[in-house]
């Protein structure tokens, strides 16, 4: 034809059509529940391993309650850190060997939200399920209703802080072979002021003091974290693809 | 001085062992961050001078000059493909 | 004064450059160091409450300060390799961590020793010493990280965010550590009393101080020499100075 007819081209704005930073988040996270619930066991390991754990103190040194009573918080906070750390791997490694986890770098929204969507799910699945354990086990070691129920309320507030910080941890050596033992090198100095602060407050409840300071001190640095870690995990994620 | 004799500052006033012991665990670590640095400079220069020794060594042209990167061809079979190189 | 970052990215510069400053920092380094340790062992008067075991006191300080700083400059240093992306920066990560690392230990170890005649044991669980062995942690994570990659430029990346990572902790972990300590520490004495210092003890250490951490420097130096040398080793000035032996000065002076 002759005529000069103007070609109408559907014009996709990214801005507009692209899932929201919200949706997006949700996604993601109900992307990895899922996963997680259809891989059971990976949800069992951490749990299991946290009572074994903790089951090894009454036998590897005393089953007196005078001890238990006075290790207790610090042996379920010690195995709660250390099951937290057996799951660490899973956080990237799956998405990193599939591919999925270089299209999550690649998509408009920010690394940074998505890894935060991923870290909460992780919590969800191992943190927890220890928080909701911890009340029996609490009894095993001969602690008293308010000991437990402090020890409870510091495990809620600093498994999340464990997740975040084990995710930058899990970030930088997912491209690597021998990750798994490096990655607890790598977490565990950063874990100790977490792991001091929450058997501290369990202490000084057991005393008698009002802990609603230290609990305070606690969400702050949850905050700091979750504001911190996801950057980042994700600086950490673009590098250790940018290696493969 | 502080001490009255060589024998006093040996000894220490009994702390002697443990002045001493740091001290020449002090010095000692000292030198092993020196030798390490040391070899480790030693090392570098060593094999590169040996791989200048072998990229100018008097009998290698520049056309029979390695250009695979170390590698040999093995010959597999009696004729050997050329469109191997 | 940018002109002279600007010439850092130059691996040549610096290498010409650090080989005039390091004969300097050596003989300064081991006179003021060897100065303050001979002066603080021989002629700085007992400590009334310790004796002579604060001895100690002339390599744990310089050893110890120099522990953290180094961490420091390292972290300081992975912010240039995230942000500028200089190599040097890097190049200075890998030559300063082992040394850290060893330094700590020294810490830790003077430390410990220094323990026995003052509290009666080989270690205790104080502020300092624990938070000594967590730096040495830390400093042990950079090193086996900037090994695990075998890229590297991935390396030098991944060993950066691990230092700024750990250097944003390390004021909690302090915090944290001291209060835990004040949690545990029996009530009887302040473990970690330092003696009252007079000029004739602190002017040594101070001497020691300077001139271990002149010392470092010119040890960093050295090794981010030969870390240099190993990296641009296809170039035509490096080739020069392996044939002319590897020293650390260039003959041209290095422009």
């Amino acid at each position: 034809m002759g005529q000069q007819q103007p070609l109408s081209v559907p014009v996709l704005d990214p801005v507009t059509t692209s899932p929201g930073l919200w949706q997006s988040m949700v996604a993601v996270l109900r992307r990895d529940l899922r996963l997680s619930v259809r891989q059971k066991q990976d949800l069992l390991n951490p749990l299991l391993f946290f009572v074994m754990v903790v089951a090894l103190f009454p036998l590897g040194v005393s089953p007196e309650s005078e001890f238990l009573r006075e290790a207790g918080a610090g042996i379920l906070w010690v195995g709660a850190l250390l099951a937290t750390l057996l799951s660490l791997d899973h956080l990237f490694r799956f998405d990193y060997e599939d591919g999925t986890l270089e299209q999550m770098a690649l998509q408009p929204q920010p690394l940074f939200v998505l890894v935060l969507a991923k870290t909460l799910a992780h919590w969800l699945v191992t943190g927890l399920p220890l928080v909701i354990l911890t009340p029996m086990l609490g009894m095993m070691l001969f602690l008293d209703g308010n000991s437990v129920a402090v020890l409870c309320l510091t495990l809620l507030i600093g498994t999340p802080v464990l997740s975040l910080i084990g995710s930058v941890g899990a970030a930088l050596t997912v491209g690597l072979r021998a990750g798994g033992v490096l990655l607890s090198l790598l977490v565990i100095p950063l874990y100790i002021p977490v792991l001091i602060f929450g058997t501290g407050t369990v202490m000084a409840a057991a005393g008698g003091s009002d802990v609603s300071g230290h609990l305070a001190l606690m969400a702050a640095i949850l905050v700091l974290a979750v504001i911190l870690a996801p950057l980042a995990a994700a600086v950490a994620l673009k590098i250790s693809l940018s290696a493969s | 001085m502080a001490f009255d004799s060589f024998n006093a500052f040996i000894l220490m006033e009994g702390h002697g062992p443990y002045v001493w012991t740091c001290y020449g665990v002090f010095f000692l670590l000292v030198a092993v961050i020196a030798w390490l640095s040391v070899r480790d400079r030693r090392r570098v220069v060593l094999s590169q001078q040996q791989e200048q020794a072998r990229a100018t060594s008097p009998g290698v042209s520049a056309s029979t000059r390695d250009r695979t990167g170390g590698f040999q061809r093995i010959p597999t079979t009696q004729s050997e493909s050329t469109s191997k190189s | 004064m940018w002109q002279f970052f600007h010439k850092l990215g130059s691996p040549k510069w610096f290498y010409g450059i650090a080989g005039r400053f390091m004969p300097w920092l050596l003989g300064l380094g081991l006179v003021l160091s060897l100065a303050g340790i001979v002066w603080g062992l021989a002629f700085a008067p007992q400590d009334y409450l310790q004796g002579n075991s604060y001895r100690i006191i002339f390599i744990h300080v310089p050893t110890a300060f120099l522990a953290q700083s180094v961490y420091m400059m390292m972290a300081v240093a992975g912010v240039i390799t995230l942000v500028w992306k200089m190599k040097l920066a890097d190049v200075f990560v890998r030559a300063a961590a082992p040394v850290g690392a060893i330094l700590t230990v020294l810490a830790l170890f003077t430390g410990a020793v220094w323990g026995k005649p003052t509290w009666g044991t080989w270690w205790i669980w104080d502020a300092r010493l624990t938070s000594m062995l967590i730096l040495l942690f830390l400093y042990l994570g950079i090193i086996g990280l900037s090994h695990a990659y075998s890229d590297e430029k991935t390396a030098a990346r991944a060993v950066a965010v691990l230092a700024v990572v750990g250097v944003v902790n390390i004021p909690i972990i302090k915090y944290s550590v001291e209060w835990w300590n004040t949690l545990h520490q029996p009530a009887t004495f302040k473990l970690t009393e330092k003696p009252t210092m007079v000029p004739e003890m602190w002017v040594p250490l101070l001497l020691a101080v300077l001139g271990t951490y002149l010392l470092f420097g010119w040890v960093a130096l050295y090794r981010m020499q030969t870390e240099v040398l190993r990296r641009e080793h296809r170039t035509r000035w490096v080739r020069d100075v392996i044939a002319a032996g590897g020293h650390s000065h260039l003959k041209s002076g290095g422009a």
